[in-house]
């Protein structure tokens, strides 16, 4: 017998982004999935629906995305990983009740395969105009991760890291790309995570009359009640107390607040994650995610054949920003050029953390192409001198 | 034999059923919604439902409120959408038994499209629909279910749409499980969630509540007793033998069950598939 085979060997094979999600999803444990239809996402939802039938777990097409991203925190609140996945326009309607799994500290993952907008916009053609979205979508201040993978591999990987950032910390985790990746095909190995490498969530032990539903330790990650284990918790989209219930005392929603965001914060070494590409070196830095990263890798290779010394920040989780990451990454460079395929978004973030004398130059497409290698490499080389 | 036998564990005590530690409540003295919620935990009790298995999934309103109370499982959602939420909540654990409270406002204008796929689905949720005519938390606006003429705070003329019927609406849209009754008759009303809890399938039933408070206020139709009479007087019991029209009153209503329904029930049939599917069929 191959020494390579057996359950967690790796399978070499051709596959579309978003049929790397959805594997990742249920490679990580996701046995839950409710959607509804959404160029350029749904073949997320048809590999779902074809996939998880075989492992016991349950696909439902709502009525709407509101639905389905209700739907999708009703089953975790049940105990089951679950996920949503959608594209700009269902990107809106899911802020309502991504909201309340902000609030309620529900683990759940919500795909965004972007396309242009706003409102109905260019569904077919790719974009990045959801990036601030993503982040601020939901109203009031609220935590939130976001992931963003720039190749079906990473897709895959993303994916599965996005269900155990939601499950170890209970937040709602977004998974981010652009048309072009969740359309595009890679020859992948996509290996099985073995059992340790899957976090499941805090669920909560002892006795009921001691149990706290959101009380928490040092780690600031109160344990979930299971449903059915004995605790009758409640579970509410009011700012509530560690009982669980209602609260309007200021000294309770401070504490609450604090903690709510805090816990990204207090986890921030396990949620960062950047790809730093020839930038000890560079003149030039690059912050790019998605499709302009991969075009900024080609014009990295062209430049420095041309001697022209440029270099790639990818933050592959975008939110919470890698500020301090960043800043020290961006400090000393002649330019940071933030290329983009939305009119000014990522580029904000570099503008409020540019070290001194460091210039930050955007550059945007949002005609529904992609930014070309060609672009970037003009735009180095406009800033190098 | 037929005797009949009471032993003071069967006796139903609402402190059974409630966090009394959340005590007092805030629904304001005379509140249908409360008489609601008595006859919902006294159809619990009746059945032998586990509280430790029983999930409250509520929306947003003073009907949703209400959920807080019951010592289970309580899930209070977003406006409109528990059904949704609930849905997922019954397909990840047809274990549990799910019931939902929401109010006029929250499944028929709001949550309307939640209802009606929800209705059509059929997974087994029963589904507890106040209709108390109008928005009561927000402060007494119209509400799809306003009858004509009354006034609220946003019909200061008094309200000129027509109004829903949440029943024939269920009905339509495939619920295998329809009835309506007021909170008058506390133990019809009992028995009447009773059956739609046991009942296999989606289960909707409208309860005639009353806001005393600020729809009965505004539109002087007296204390919460003088406004669950003058319901009395529009309703057409369905189920008694002294059924009458009356063609003479406005907005009468028929109370009872309208539908009872043998249909698959989505999650079961979903799971049959999964396990063709497993099997290695096609799950057709
Ligand atoms: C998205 C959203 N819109 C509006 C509101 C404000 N709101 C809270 S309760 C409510 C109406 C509730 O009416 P109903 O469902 O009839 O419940 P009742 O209070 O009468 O029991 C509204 C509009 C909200 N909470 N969320
Ligand atoms: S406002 Fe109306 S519906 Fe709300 S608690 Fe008071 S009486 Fe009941
Ligand atoms: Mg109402």
């Amino acid at each position: 017998m191959n020494a390579h085979a057996g359950k967690n060997a790796p399978v070499l094979r051709n596959i579309q982004g978003n049929a790397a999600c959805a594997l990742g999803a249920i490679a990580a444990g996701c046995r839950f999935y409710a959607g509804y239809p959404i160029t350029p996402s749904s073949e997320i939802a048809e590999k779902m629906a074809a996939e998880l039938p075989k492992v016991g777990g349950t696909f439902i097409q709502m009525e709407d995305e509101i639905g389905s991203m209700a739907a999708t925190i009703g089953a975790s609140l049940g105990g089951v990983k679950a996920m949503t996945a959608t594209s700009g326009p269902g990107f809106s309607l899911k802020q309502e009740n991504l909201g309340y799994a902000a609030i309620t500290e529900t683990p759940c993952v919500i795909v965004n395969v972007m396309r242009g907008g706003p409102s109905t916009g260019m569904p077919t053609r790719p974009a990045q105009g959801d990036i601030m979205q993503a982040r601020w979508g939901t109203h009031g201040d609220h935590p939130v991760i976001v992931l963003a993978p720039h190749t079906v591999r990473e897709i895959y990987e993303e994916t599965i890291r996005a269900f155990n950032l939601a499950e170890a910390l209970r937040v709602p985790v977004v998974v981010l790309f652009d048309e072009i990746i969740g359309h595009l095909v890679e020859t992948v190995e996509l290996a099985q995570p073995a059992p340790e490498e899957l976090t499941e969530r805090k669920w909560a032990t002892g006795p009921r009359e001691e149990y706290l539903p959101y009380a928490a330790e040092e780690d600031m990650i109160p344990a979930m009640a299971r449903p059915g284990d004995g605790y009758r918790a409640h579970t509410t989209g009011l700012t509530h107390d560690e009982r669980g219930f209602p609260t309007q005392d200021p000294q309770k929603v401070t504490a609450f607040m604090d903690r709510l965001l805090g816990k990204l914060e207090r986890h921030h070494d396990l949620i960062e994650r950047n790809e730093l590409v020839d930038t000890d070196d560079a003149d030039v830095l690059i912050l790019a995610i998605g499709t302009p990263a991969r075009a900024a890798k080609s014009a990295i290779r062209e430049l420095r054949a041309e001697g022209v010394k440029a270099g790639l920040f990818r933050p592959v989780t975008l939110w919470p920003f890698p500020a301090e990451a960043f800043r020290a990454v961006a400090t000393g460079k002649k330019a940071v050029i933030v290329p983009e395929m939305n009119m000014g978004q990522l580029v904000l973030e570099a503008e409020q953390l540019a070290p001194e004398g460091v210039a930050i130059r955007g550059l945007n497409r949002y005609d529904g192409e992609a930014i070309t290698p060609a672009m970037i490499v003009k735009a180095v080389k406009e800033n190098v001198a | 034999m037929n005797e009949i036998r009471v032993t003071s564990a069967d006796k139903f005590d609402i402190r059974d059923w409630l966090r009394t530690e959340l005590m007092p409540h805030f629904m304001c003295p005379g509140c249908g919604h409360g008489i609601a919620l008595r006859a919902l935990l006294w159809a619990c009790h009746e059945l032998g439902i586990d509280k430790d298995k029983l999930a409250i999934v509520s929306g947003i309103g003073c009907s949703g409120r209400t959920g807080a109370y019951i010592d289970a499982n309580t899930f209070h959602t977003t406006h409109g959408r528990p059904l949704a939420f609930a849905t997922g909540l019954k397909l990840a654990r047809p274990d549990l038994t799910v019931i939902v409270i929401t109010g006029d406002g929250d499944s028929l204008a709001i949550g309307g499209n939640h209802l009606i796929h929800a209705c059509r689905r059929n997974l087994d949720i029963t589904c507890m629909m106040l209709n108390n005519e109008v928005y009561g938390m927000t402060g007494g606006q119209v509400s799809p279910t306003t009858s004509a003429q009354r006034y609220t705070t946003t019909t200061p003329a008094g309200n000129m749409e027509p109004v829903f019927d949440a029943c024939r609406l269920a009905e339509g849209a495939g619920a295998s499980f329809v009835g309506r009754e007021a909170t008058l008759q506390i133990p019809t009303l009992k028995d009447l969630l009773k059956e739609a809890i046991a009942h296999e399938g989606f289960s909707f039933v409208e309860v005639i509540s009353d806001c005393t408070e600020i729809f009965g206020r505004k539109n002087a139709l007296g204390s919460s007793p003088e406004m669950v009479l003058k319901q009395k007087k529009v309703m057409i019991p369905e189920r008694s033998d002294n059924r009458i029209a009356q063609p003479f009153r406005p907005n009468p209503f028929p109370t009872g069950v309208f539908v009872r329904q043998e249909r698959p029930e989505y999650g079961a049939a979903y799971r049959q598939m999964c396990e063709r599917v497993q099997k290695g069929g096609k799950g057709r």
